[in-house]
Protein backbone atom coordinates (compact mmCIF):
# COMPACT_ATOMS: atom_id res chain seq x y z
CA UNK A 1 0.00 0.00 0.00
CA UNK A 2 1.43 3.55 -1.28
CA UNK A 3 -0.74 5.25 0.93
CA UNK A 4 0.45 5.99 4.49
CA UNK A 5 -1.59 6.34 7.60
CA UNK A 6 -0.49 9.90 8.14
CA UNK A 7 -2.52 10.89 4.12
CA UNK A 8 -5.19 9.03 5.74
CA UNK A 9 -5.98 11.02 8.67
CA UNK A 10 -6.67 13.91 7.47
CA UNK A 11 -9.48 16.67 8.49
CA UNK A 12 -10.90 15.69 4.59
CA UNK A 13 -11.52 11.92 5.75
CA UNK A 14 -13.27 12.18 9.09
CA UNK A 15 -15.55 9.70 9.20
CA UNK A 16 -16.80 9.37 12.72
CA UNK A 17 -15.39 11.41 15.69
CA UNK A 18 -16.64 11.59 19.29
CA UNK A 19 -19.87 13.24 19.62
CA UNK A 20 -19.43 17.08 21.40
CA UNK A 21 -22.19 16.92 23.20
CA UNK A 22 -20.41 13.91 25.08
CA UNK A 23 -17.67 15.56 27.62
CA UNK A 24 -14.19 14.93 27.97
CA UNK A 25 -14.70 12.78 31.89
CA UNK A 26 -13.84 9.45 31.09
CA UNK A 27 -16.79 7.03 31.86
CA UNK A 28 -16.51 5.03 35.32
CA UNK A 29 -18.14 2.40 33.78
CA UNK A 30 -16.60 -1.10 33.32
CA UNK A 31 -14.86 -1.78 30.39
CA UNK A 32 -17.37 -3.43 27.54
CA UNK A 33 -20.63 -1.94 29.48
CA UNK A 34 -23.37 -0.74 27.47
CA UNK A 35 -24.48 2.51 29.32
CA UNK A 36 -21.46 4.26 27.56
CA UNK A 37 -22.70 3.00 24.14
CA UNK A 38 -26.21 4.54 24.45
CA UNK A 39 -24.42 7.33 26.23
CA UNK A 40 -22.84 8.35 22.77
CA UNK A 41 -26.05 7.65 20.81
CA UNK A 42 -28.36 9.62 23.21
CA UNK A 43 -25.42 12.55 22.70
CA UNK A 44 -25.02 12.06 19.01
CA UNK A 45 -28.75 12.14 18.24
CA UNK A 46 -28.75 15.23 20.37
CA UNK A 47 -25.82 16.73 18.52
CA UNK A 48 -27.55 15.84 15.09
CA UNK A 49 -31.05 17.74 16.35
CA UNK A 50 -29.27 20.46 17.15
CA UNK A 51 -31.44 20.19 20.42
CA UNK A 52 -28.32 20.33 22.93
CA UNK A 53 -29.77 23.63 24.61
CA UNK A 54 -33.22 22.54 24.48
CA UNK A 55 -33.15 18.99 26.18
CA UNK A 56 -33.46 18.69 29.82
CA UNK A 57 -32.12 15.11 31.16
CA UNK A 58 -33.48 13.01 34.43
CA UNK A 59 -30.74 11.30 35.75
CA UNK A 60 -31.58 7.76 37.47
CA UNK A 61 -30.00 5.75 40.35
CA UNK A 62 -27.62 3.19 39.53
CA UNK A 63 -24.58 2.38 37.49
CA UNK A 64 -25.78 5.52 35.42
CA UNK A 65 -26.27 8.18 38.09
CA UNK A 66 -23.35 10.13 36.94
CA UNK A 67 -24.77 10.21 33.33
CA UNK A 68 -24.86 14.61 34.35
CA UNK A 69 -21.06 14.71 34.19
CA UNK A 70 -21.09 12.83 30.47
CA UNK A 71 -23.35 14.44 28.41
CA UNK A 72 -23.70 18.21 28.31
CA UNK A 73 -27.03 19.01 28.68
CA UNK A 74 -29.24 20.10 31.75
CA UNK A 75 -29.67 17.86 34.12
CA UNK A 76 -31.68 16.99 37.02
CA UNK A 77 -30.98 13.83 39.37
CA UNK A 78 -34.23 11.84 40.49
CA UNK A 79 -34.58 9.79 43.77
CA UNK A 80 -34.64 6.31 43.08
CA UNK A 81 -37.03 5.26 40.62
CA UNK A 82 -38.73 8.61 40.16
CA UNK A 83 -37.14 9.96 37.22
CA UNK A 84 -40.41 9.77 35.72
CA UNK A 85 -42.55 12.08 38.22
CA UNK A 86 -39.78 14.29 37.78
CA UNK A 87 -39.67 14.15 33.99
CA UNK A 88 -43.35 14.64 34.28
CA UNK A 89 -43.16 17.92 36.22
CA UNK A 90 -40.31 19.65 33.87
CA UNK A 91 -42.24 18.56 30.91
CA UNK A 92 -45.18 20.20 32.02
CA UNK A 93 -43.44 23.19 33.55
CA UNK A 94 -41.12 23.84 30.51
CA UNK A 95 -43.35 22.04 27.57
CA UNK A 96 -40.73 23.86 24.74
CA UNK A 97 -37.98 21.72 26.06
CA UNK A 98 -37.15 18.09 25.06
CA UNK A 99 -37.23 15.91 28.24
CA UNK A 100 -35.70 12.75 28.69
CA UNK A 101 -35.21 10.27 31.34
CA UNK A 102 -32.48 7.57 31.81
CA UNK A 103 -33.07 4.61 33.82
CA UNK A 104 -31.72 1.09 34.23
CA UNK A 105 -33.90 -1.94 34.94
CA UNK A 106 -33.65 -1.69 38.80
CA UNK A 107 -34.99 1.97 38.68
CA UNK A 108 -37.95 1.93 36.11
CA UNK A 109 -39.33 -1.68 36.74
CA UNK A 110 -38.69 -2.25 40.18
CA UNK A 111 -38.83 0.48 42.62
CA UNK A 112 -40.41 2.80 39.54
CA UNK A 113 -43.03 0.50 38.37
CA UNK A 114 -45.67 3.02 39.67
CA UNK A 115 -44.48 6.41 38.35
CA UNK A 116 -43.41 4.48 35.11
CA UNK A 117 -46.42 2.94 34.47
CA UNK A 118 -48.33 6.18 35.43
CA UNK A 119 -46.44 8.98 33.57
CA UNK A 120 -46.89 6.72 30.52
CA UNK A 121 -50.27 5.62 31.22
CA UNK A 122 -50.89 9.88 31.31
CA UNK A 123 -48.97 10.26 28.03
CA UNK A 124 -46.26 12.79 29.60
CA UNK A 125 -44.30 14.51 26.98
CA UNK A 126 -40.72 12.95 26.96
CA UNK A 127 -38.59 9.83 25.76
CA UNK A 128 -37.54 7.35 28.25
CA UNK A 129 -34.62 5.17 27.45
CA UNK A 130 -34.78 1.86 29.53
CA UNK A 131 -31.41 0.12 30.28
CA UNK A 132 -32.33 -3.52 30.80
CA UNK A 133 -29.27 -5.75 31.83
CA UNK A 134 -31.47 -8.35 33.78
CA UNK A 135 -29.36 -7.35 36.95
CA UNK A 136 -29.10 -4.49 39.83
CA UNK A 137 -25.42 -3.74 38.46
CA UNK A 138 -24.16 -1.14 40.47
CA UNK A 139 -25.37 -2.69 43.93
CA UNK A 140 -22.71 -5.76 43.14
CA UNK A 141 -25.30 -8.47 40.77
CA UNK A 142 -28.56 -9.24 42.86
CA UNK A 143 -31.24 -10.24 41.47
CA UNK A 144 -33.66 -7.76 39.33
CA UNK A 145 -37.47 -8.09 38.40
CA UNK A 146 -35.92 -8.76 34.89
CA UNK A 147 -33.72 -11.25 35.89
CA UNK A 148 -34.75 -14.44 33.49
CA UNK A 149 -35.98 -17.44 35.07
CA UNK A 150 -32.50 -19.65 35.44
CA UNK A 151 -30.47 -16.41 35.61
CA UNK A 152 -27.98 -16.54 38.46
CA UNK A 153 -26.98 -13.45 40.44
CA UNK A 154 -25.61 -13.00 43.96
CA UNK A 155 -28.90 -13.17 45.54
CA UNK A 156 -30.37 -16.21 43.25
CA UNK A 157 -26.55 -18.05 42.96
CA UNK A 158 -28.69 -20.98 42.07
CA UNK A 159 -30.74 -19.15 39.13
CA UNK A 160 -33.91 -17.70 39.57
CA UNK A 161 -36.79 -20.07 40.48
CA UNK A 162 -40.31 -18.45 39.04
CA UNK A 163 -41.99 -20.92 42.33
CA UNK A 164 -39.66 -18.74 44.56
CA UNK A 165 -38.79 -15.30 43.24
CA UNK A 166 -41.37 -14.63 40.79
CA UNK A 167 -41.31 -14.49 37.07
CA UNK A 168 -39.52 -11.95 34.98
CA UNK A 169 -41.40 -8.52 34.36
CA UNK A 170 -41.87 -7.23 30.54
CA UNK A 171 -42.16 -3.96 31.34
CA UNK A 172 -41.70 -2.81 27.55
CA UNK A 173 -44.88 -5.01 27.17
CA UNK A 174 -46.50 -3.09 29.86
CA UNK A 175 -46.18 0.28 28.99
CA UNK A 176 -46.59 -0.58 25.11
CA UNK A 177 -50.44 -1.19 26.05
CA UNK A 178 -50.81 1.97 27.44
CA UNK A 179 -52.98 4.52 25.90
CA UNK A 180 -50.52 7.28 26.81
CA UNK A 181 -47.63 5.62 24.68
CA UNK A 182 -46.70 6.95 20.97
CA UNK A 183 -43.82 4.71 20.29
CA UNK A 184 -42.27 1.65 22.16
CA UNK A 185 -39.59 -0.28 21.05
CA UNK A 186 -36.60 -2.57 22.25
CA UNK A 187 -33.51 -2.42 20.71
CA UNK A 188 -29.92 -3.84 21.50
CA UNK A 189 -26.17 -2.56 21.04
CA UNK A 190 -24.38 -6.04 20.82
CA UNK A 191 -23.31 -5.11 17.29
CA UNK A 192 -22.66 -2.61 14.99
CA UNK A 193 -25.72 -3.13 12.91
CA UNK A 194 -27.65 -3.00 16.00
CA UNK A 195 -25.92 0.12 17.25
CA UNK A 196 -27.28 1.84 14.04
CA UNK A 197 -30.67 0.45 14.73
CA UNK A 198 -30.49 1.89 18.21
CA UNK A 199 -29.83 5.06 17.04
CA UNK A 200 -32.36 5.45 14.66
CA UNK A 201 -35.06 4.29 17.57
CA UNK A 202 -33.69 7.27 19.93
CA UNK A 203 -33.68 9.23 17.17
CA UNK A 204 -37.52 8.51 16.19
CA UNK A 205 -38.55 8.84 20.00
CA UNK A 206 -37.04 12.68 20.11
CA UNK A 207 -38.74 13.28 16.77
CA UNK A 208 -41.94 11.97 17.96
CA UNK A 209 -41.88 14.25 20.86
CA UNK A 210 -42.06 17.23 18.28
CA UNK A 211 -45.60 15.94 17.95
CA UNK A 212 -46.59 15.97 22.10
CA UNK A 213 -48.85 13.19 21.56
CA UNK A 214 -47.56 10.97 24.34
CA UNK A 215 -44.62 8.95 25.59
CA UNK A 216 -41.69 7.85 23.62
CA UNK A 217 -39.58 4.25 25.26
CA UNK A 218 -36.90 2.72 24.59
CA UNK A 219 -35.84 -0.25 25.59
CA UNK A 220 -32.01 -1.11 25.36
CA UNK A 221 -31.34 -4.71 26.54
CA UNK A 222 -27.70 -4.25 27.53
CA UNK A 223 -24.94 -6.61 29.16
CA UNK A 224 -23.59 -6.12 32.53
CA UNK A 225 -19.93 -7.81 32.10
CA UNK A 226 -19.16 -7.49 35.83
CA UNK A 227 -22.43 -8.84 36.97
CA UNK A 228 -22.85 -11.42 34.85
CA UNK A 229 -19.05 -12.50 35.96
CA UNK A 230 -18.03 -13.03 31.92
CA UNK A 231 -15.73 -11.15 29.35
CA UNK A 232 -17.40 -7.77 27.55
CA UNK A 233 -17.37 -9.97 24.57
CA UNK A 234 -19.09 -13.15 25.87
CA UNK A 235 -21.48 -11.11 27.62
CA UNK A 236 -22.54 -9.75 24.30
CA UNK A 237 -22.63 -13.77 23.16
CA UNK A 238 -24.64 -14.34 25.85
CA UNK A 239 -27.29 -11.89 25.93
CA UNK A 240 -27.86 -12.81 22.26
CA UNK A 241 -28.66 -16.29 23.28
CA UNK A 242 -30.75 -15.79 26.55
CA UNK A 243 -32.07 -12.22 26.52
CA UNK A 244 -33.28 -11.88 22.90
CA UNK A 245 -35.02 -15.20 22.87
CA UNK A 246 -37.45 -13.77 26.09
CA UNK A 247 -37.01 -10.00 25.49
CA UNK A 248 -37.26 -9.86 21.78
CA UNK A 249 -35.92 -7.08 19.74
CA UNK A 250 -38.05 -4.76 17.43
CA UNK A 251 -40.21 -1.97 17.89
CA UNK A 252 -43.39 -2.86 19.89
CA UNK A 253 -45.95 -0.24 19.17
CA UNK A 254 -45.90 3.05 16.46
CA UNK A 255 -48.89 5.05 16.62
CA UNK B 1 -11.09 0.91 -9.61
CA UNK B 2 -11.62 2.93 -6.70
CA UNK B 3 -11.14 1.37 -2.90
CA UNK B 4 -12.11 3.07 0.23
CA UNK B 5 -8.85 2.73 2.56
CA UNK B 6 -9.23 3.87 6.15
CA UNK B 7 -7.42 4.57 9.09
CA UNK B 8 -8.39 4.30 13.13
CA UNK B 9 -6.78 6.60 16.22
CA UNK B 10 -7.55 5.20 19.41
CA UNK B 11 -7.22 7.61 22.36
CA UNK B 12 -5.01 5.36 24.56
CA UNK B 13 -5.47 6.51 28.24
CA UNK B 14 -9.33 6.69 27.70
CA UNK B 15 -9.28 2.92 26.01
CA UNK B 16 -10.46 0.33 28.46
CA UNK B 17 -9.06 -2.74 26.72
CA UNK B 18 -13.06 -4.20 26.47
CA UNK B 19 -12.14 -5.42 22.48
CA UNK B 20 -15.89 -5.41 21.46
CA UNK B 21 -13.84 -3.34 18.90
CA UNK B 22 -11.48 -5.81 17.91
CA UNK B 23 -14.88 -8.59 17.92
CA UNK B 24 -16.85 -5.54 15.36
CA UNK B 25 -14.06 -5.54 13.31
CA UNK B 26 -14.57 -7.03 9.81
CA UNK B 27 -11.20 -7.24 8.58
CA UNK B 28 -9.55 -7.99 11.60
CA UNK B 29 -7.31 -4.92 11.72
CA UNK B 30 -7.53 -4.12 15.30
CA UNK B 31 -5.39 -5.90 18.43
CA UNK B 32 -5.33 -5.51 21.96
CA UNK B 33 -1.78 -4.12 22.66
CA UNK B 34 0.56 -6.06 24.93
CA UNK B 35 1.53 -3.15 26.75
CA UNK B 36 -0.96 -1.06 28.82
CA UNK B 37 -2.13 2.52 29.41
CA UNK B 38 -1.92 4.91 32.56
CA UNK B 39 -5.00 2.61 33.85
CA UNK B 40 -3.21 -0.62 33.24
CA UNK B 41 -5.94 -1.83 30.44
CA UNK B 42 -4.54 -3.16 27.23
CA UNK B 43 -5.82 -0.78 24.70
CA UNK B 44 -6.30 -1.52 21.22
CA UNK B 45 -4.54 -0.42 18.65
CA UNK B 46 -4.19 -1.03 14.39
CA UNK B 47 -2.61 -4.44 14.38
CA UNK B 48 -3.00 -4.85 10.59
CA UNK B 49 -3.53 -1.04 8.77
CA UNK B 50 -3.50 -2.35 5.40
CA UNK B 51 -7.10 -4.14 6.13
CA UNK B 52 -8.72 -1.38 6.96
CA UNK B 53 -11.77 0.26 5.22
CA UNK B 54 -12.86 2.81 7.25
CA UNK B 55 -16.25 1.28 7.93
CA UNK B 56 -17.18 2.99 11.65
CA UNK B 57 -17.90 -0.22 13.26
CA UNK B 58 -15.52 -0.28 15.85
CA UNK B 59 -16.45 3.35 16.84
CA UNK B 60 -20.05 2.53 16.70
CA UNK B 61 -19.96 -0.06 19.33
CA UNK B 62 -17.35 1.41 21.53
CA UNK B 63 -18.43 2.58 24.25
CA UNK B 64 -15.81 4.49 25.74
CA UNK B 65 -16.14 6.88 21.92
CA UNK B 66 -12.12 6.32 21.81
CA UNK B 67 -12.06 5.38 18.31
CA UNK B 68 -11.92 8.53 15.76
CA UNK B 69 -12.40 6.82 12.28
CA UNK B 70 -10.88 8.44 8.48
CA UNK B 71 -11.76 7.20 4.87
CA UNK B 72 -10.38 7.72 1.87
CA UNK B 73 -10.93 7.11 -1.61
CA UNK B 74 -8.00 5.69 -3.79
CA UNK B 75 -7.96 4.91 -7.38
CA UNK B 76 -5.89 1.32 -7.97
CA UNK B 77 -4.12 0.98 -10.99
Amino acid sequence: MSVLIEDIKKAENLVHKKSSVLTDKVMHYCPGCSHGVVHKLLAEVIEEMGIQDKTIGVAPVGCSVFIYNYLAIDWQEAAHGRAPALGTAISRLRPDRFVVTYQGDGDLAAIGTAETIHACNRGENMVMIFINNGIYGMTGGQMAPTTLEGMKASTCPFGRDPQTDGNPLKITEIVAQLPGTNFVTRQAVHSAAAVRRTKKAIRKAFEKQKEKTGTSFVEVVSTCSSGWKMNPVDSNNWMEENMFPFYPLGDIKDV
Amino acid sequence: MAKMIGAIEVDIETCKGCSLCVEACPTSVIALADEVNGKGYNYAFMANPDACNGCTNCALVCPDSCITVYRKKVEMA
